[in-house]
């Protein structure tokens, strides 16, 4: 395989060229989860628990079945049961035991809104109504929503089958806290010893949801062969088969599912929430069944990414050498095991030099909902604190806040704290040109603050299929098997178009069903545009070795005597004048002359690329209210290569206002009986548009040597820094340390009256 | 599952009867974005919605001699494009325009905003620091209270069954006199008022306060009237001692409860310090008139 990451001049690559889903979407042509209709379709309604904690004596459901156009009721009796899984357990765990007591309760309810029950009728209304008339009794359970309170001796269990993970045996008796994650390097007592500052703190950060503006939804309709259709929003309907196909009992080829358009995912459509419900009803029924969840619903059953408490101590040289650091983390999982503490472990400190290092973090259950991922999972919680510690340090050794990270910046050949080996990285040129960067070097006014955070992040690669096929007429399809959530169709046809040397517009980027495709694993994990488009340049290459061929063929010369070049198959015969065929041309013969031309491929993708990325931050703060506006805003990445550079300003912009959200404003805010009280927009406060600054951003180019385009994986690395970074800002603008997120009005203002308090 | 019966009458005669014949579970539908959200949610499943839009009145904004009338129906879109209204009550107009968003504001109404009898509502504490009265159609035939009179607590109005408002009354402005609105949110719109403060002004030909008005919101069960700052402000000019009697007057009055939109200490603190930023704005406006 050629590999052109070094090469510059691209004919379609970093060029900014029309969106393919443009028109669809600004025209609302575009088919969203709940667009989809079918003859004969029933409503399905779920009854969702009032209580965070509780027993589940009784369910009687024949009240609502009773009810005129209700078909079916159903509760966790009508899905099927699975052992608890046993270690070896794997980083990231799919137990079917506790998914399936996800979708609907089995004996005890976890968490506020969890699904206890659910309704298929013949509209939205009467399946409502039928909620209303099912009767539950519950015996209600003393609640533990703090991952620290949840591991101590006195707190409410969530799961008596549940004993802690020790890596040889397990705890003797039951426990929150499933695991712990550990990574460690060098001799920390030495590395503190060196140190001429210790430092330590602790850092706390809330659950936050992804808040993708397409609620859950789907659409399912079974036949009486067994076989089952799904039509669902999702980042991976191949995910979403297996784990139906797990959970449901059904042989996978029996499962086809659709993946619609997509309102946003951020790694909350990782997973199944209705789609297994609506299958099983639909079953039942013999009828399609559509379940579209209310934003309500969105915000109390499906996953937010963890909350965080942690302890950190480092110690740094007066010269700004980071000697050691030592941190300890509790992640909240919700109500099932699952917490991203492993992508922790590789994300702390990963940067940085240090020597001596230690991390472990645990994966501690508590009654929320179940986490799902977000956008790195794991790492911006981690960023928070490692990057406001030093932050702290740089101050108090009154060191240069990019001098103390180039001091200690990772290069080749270095190493993460989970065992990444850095190939070719762009660290250092992320720090420099953030150094000369205008923005580090404007004036700040009264009451303003600058800080900066580093990000780091390892992509994903993995499992990717992709079917090209040239069309009579020249032009061309490239089906891939990932939902499109950011930008994917695009970037693949400018690969694709960039192997043909032919216009884009030819091209028509599509996304497949599973009935349609290889295994493709998620749009997730910055991956996509590495592995997937991988996928589609082999595939082209596939397609461009069959042209030669044909093109050999036609002129009867030896197929190593035909090459690819600008859209064309010429003759490299020394004095031969035979004219160039144009991929037009060939497209029209090849019907005729054996077959349809189509390049596959299915790959399991390695060699990805450390991902670096800082963002620099202005703030201003009101000193008698405490609000934080921010003024200014810069992202400097390391993207390997922007293969569409629209998108990668999108992503790069699209992160830094999620974690502008995170570390001002976004909490889950619940009553003294654990119920969530701000299940909306209006109350779970997002970022809206004009409260963020225009988000600039530097794309910087250090090519993945592993990627034949160089890429590396741009989504996530985003929001890594982002919250630590207005967090550092705010800090670095009222002069005191910020350790919990969100720095909402009330904190703030409450840390200021602290220090005019201590300076009276 | 109750069905839910929709009447658009044209007289404000019709909509009394109706509303008084619907009983409990009828309801007055001006604007519908409290409405609707409301039932969206399932708070509320009334039976009968009197949309007042079709009664020509509830329409307009009439200036009158002693005062301008705007009908119960008039759009904070339509509020905001009325140059004179806006020269005449900017503070009430501003508050009116915090309303939710654009589209928000093609529907929403002030008397809608009275009338849901949300503690945060941003247009009333401007309307009470106006010395607004409101005109109410029943079956007993019409009067008119104070805009302060409206909310009794969280949710609930003064208002007999039967009873809706047609319009409301803002007096004309002497000259001398500014008002001013200002709200603290975390975020900068799409947000509900964690405090609202309105203030009032106007002036003596030597600078000095001949009279004000100081009503908040969002920091009590209804919005309040503070009485004590018209007797700190009259007669004085705006110097430090003012406005820190203004800014502790102002959060003595608060009794706030903690919520999901904000504590009981913040609310009290801020109370305080939006008054004095909104007593300058309405000062400097009073300046200029
Ligand atoms: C996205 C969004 C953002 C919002 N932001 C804000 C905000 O920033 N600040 C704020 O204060 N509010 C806000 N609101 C709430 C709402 O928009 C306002 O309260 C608005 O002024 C209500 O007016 P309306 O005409 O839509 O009232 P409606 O919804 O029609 O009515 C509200 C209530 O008053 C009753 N009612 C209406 N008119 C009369 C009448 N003439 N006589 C008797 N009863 C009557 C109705 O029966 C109902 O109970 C927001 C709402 C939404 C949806």
């Amino acid at each position: 395989m050629s590999n052109d990451n070094a090469k510059t001049n691209f004919q379609w690559v970093g060029k900014r060229t029309r969106r393919p889903d443009g028109v669809d979407k600004v025209t609302g042509r575009a088919r969203y989860g709940d667009d989809m209709s079918m003859p004969g379709m029933l409503h399905c309604k779920v009854l969702r628990s009032p209580h965070a904690h509780a027993k589940i004596l009784s369910i009687d459901t024949s009240k609502a079945a009773a009810i005129k156009g209700v078909k079916a009721v159903l509760t966790s009796a009508e899905i099927p049961d699975h052992p608890l899984s046993k270690p070896p357990y794997a980083p990231i765990i799919n137990d079917m035991h506790d998914i399936s007591r996800n979708v609907m309760a089995r004996d005890k309810v976890f968490y506020d809104g969890h699904a206890v029950a659910a309704v298929a009728a013949t509209s939205e209304r009467i399946a409502k109504a039928a909620l209303k008339l099912i009767e539950v009794k519950y015996e209600v359970l003393p609640h533990v929503l703090d991952p620290i309170e949840a591991v101590q001796p006195d707190a409410p269990i969530l799961h008596e089958d549940q004993f802690t993970f020790l890596g040889d045996k397990t705890s003797e008796i039951p426990s929150n806290l499933f695991r712990s994650s550990v990574g460690e390097r060098g001799d920390l007592d030495q590395g503190f010893g060196e140190a001429d500052l210790i430092l330590e703190r602790d850092f706390s950060s809330e659950p936050v949801h992804q808040g993708y503006i397409e609620p859950l939804a789907c659409v399912a309709s079974t036949s009486e062969d067994g076989c089952v259709e799904l039509w669902t929003t999702t980042q991976g309907h191949f995910v979403i088969r297996a784990l139906c196909s797990s959970l449901l009992n059904i042989e996978l080829a029996k499962i086809r599912v659709t993946a619609s358009e997509i309102g946003g995912g951020f790694g909350g459509k990782n997973t199944v929430y209705g789609e297994p419900v609506a299958i099983r009803l639909s079953q039942i029924t013999g009828r399609p069944v559509r379940m579209v969840m209310s934003r309500k619903e969105v915000f109390r059953s499906s996953g937010p990414t963890v909350g965080s408490r942690t302890h950190i101590k480092m110690g740094v040289k007066n010269d700004g050498t980071i000697t050691a650091a030592e941190v300890e983390t509790w992640y909240q999982a919700g109500a099932f095991k699952g917490a991203p503490t492993g992508r922790a472990v590789e994300t702390y400190f990963s940067s940085y030099t240090i020597p001596n290092l230690k991390a472990t973090v645990h994966d501690v259950c508590v009654n929320r909902p179940k986490v799902a991922a977000y956008r790195a999972p794991g790492a911006p919680m981690a960023a928070f604190a490692a990057e406001g510690i030093i932050n702290e340090l740089a101050n108090r050794i009154g060191m240069d806040p990019i001098d103390i990270r180039l001091k200690n910046a990772v290069t080749e050949g270095d190493q993460s704290l989970g065992g990444s080996v850095y190939g070719s990285i762009g660290l250092i040129e992320v720090l420099n040109q953030t150094k000369n960067h205008p923005h580090y070097l404007a004036p700040l006014g009264p009451n303003q603050g600058r800080g900066l955070a580093l990000g780091y992040w390892m992509h994903g690669g993995g499992l990717s299929s992709v079917s090209v096929h040239l069309l009579d007429d020249g032009s061309v399809t490239v089906a891939t098997g990932n939902p499109d959530i950011g930008g994917s169709r695009s970037s693949m046809r400018v690969m694709a178009a960039e192997e043909l040397g032919i216009d884009i517009e030819l091209i028509k980027p599509i996304v497949a069903d599973t009935g349609s495709m290889g295994y493709s694993h998620l749009t997730a994990g910055s991956r996509t545009t590495f592995a997937t488009g991988w996928a589609v340049i082999n595939s082209v290459r596939e397609i461009i070795e069959k042209l030669c061929i044909l093109a050999a063929k036609k002129w009867e010369i030896d197929v190593n005597d035909v090459s690819w070049e600008a859209g064309h198959a010429v003759s490299t015969k020394s004095g031969d004048s035979i004219k160039p065929l144009s991929l037009k041309e060939l497209a029209a013969m090849a019907t005729k002359m054996g077959g349809a031309i189509a390049g596959h491929s299915e790959i399991n993708a390695g060699g990805t690329g450390a991902a670096f990325c800082l963002q620099l931050v202005d703030v201003e703060v009101d000193p008698e209210t405490g609000h934080v506006t921010p003024l200014r805003h810069t992202v400097i990445q390391d993207v390997g290569r922007a293969i569409s550079p629209d998108y990668v300003e999108g992503q790069m912009q699209g992160g830094a206002v999620q974690g502008i959200g995170w570390a001002l404003n976004e909490e889950y805010v619940y009553d003294d009986q654990a119920r969530l009280q701000n299940t909306g927009f209006l109350d779970y406060r997002m970022p809206v548009a004009s409260d963020v600054p225009m988000i600039d951003t530097v794309i910087v180019e250090v090519p993945n040597p592993n990627h034949p385009y160089g890429v590396r994986g741009v989504g996530e690395p985003t929001l890594v820094s982002a919250p630590a970074a207005v967090a550092n800002a705010v800090e670095n603008a009222i002069g005191k340390p910020m350790s919990s997120l969100p720095l909402s009005p009330p904190k703030v203002l409450k840390a200021i009256e602290q220090i005019q308090v201590a300076a009276e | 599952m109750a069905d839910l019966k929709y009447e658009s009458p044209t007289t404000t005669e019709a909509a009394v009867a109706l509303l008084a014949a619907g009983g409990e579970m009828a309801r007055v539908f001006a604007g519908g974005t409290d409405l609707l959200v409301q039932m969206h949610e399932e708070m509320i499943e009334p039976t009968l919605l009197v949309d007042i839009k079709s009664i020509k009145e509830t329409r307009e904004i009439t200036f009158e001699a002693d005062y301008v009338r705007i009908g119960a129906a008039v759009t904070g879109a339509e509020l905001g494009e009325n140059d004179k209204l806006v020269a005449m009550w900017p503070g009430v107009v501003e508050a009116v325009e915090l309303i939710g968003s654009y589209q928000v504001q093609g529907r929403a109404t002030i008397a809608g905003n009275l009338c849901n009898a949300s503690p945060a509502a941003d247009s009333v504490p401007a309307m009470i620091a106006a010395g607004a009265s409101v005109c109410i159609a029943g079956p007993t035939g019409t009067h008119e209270i104070p805009v302060e009179q409206m909310a009794v607590s969280p949710g609930k109005t003064s208002l007999a069954q039967g009873e809706f408002v047609t319009s409301i009354l803002l007096p004309n402005r002497p000259s001398n006199a500014g008002d001013a609105y200002l709200r603290f949110i975390p975020r900068t719109e799409m947000d509900i008022a964690v405090v609202g403060v309105g203030v009032s002004i106007e002036l003596n030909a030597d600078g000095t306060c001949a009279s004000a008005r100081l009503s908040l919101g969002a920091v009590s069960a209804t919005a309040q009237l503070v009485k004590a700052a018209s007797g700190i402000l009259v007669g004085n000019k705006l110097d430090d001692t003012v406005l820190e009697a203004l800014a502790s007057a102002a959060s003595d009055a608060c009794s706030p409860i903690d919520d999901k939109r904000g504590t009981i200490e913040f609310r009290t603190k801020v109370a305080g310090v939006l008054a004095c930023r909104a007593t300058k704005i309405a000062w400097q406006r009073a300046e200029k008139n």
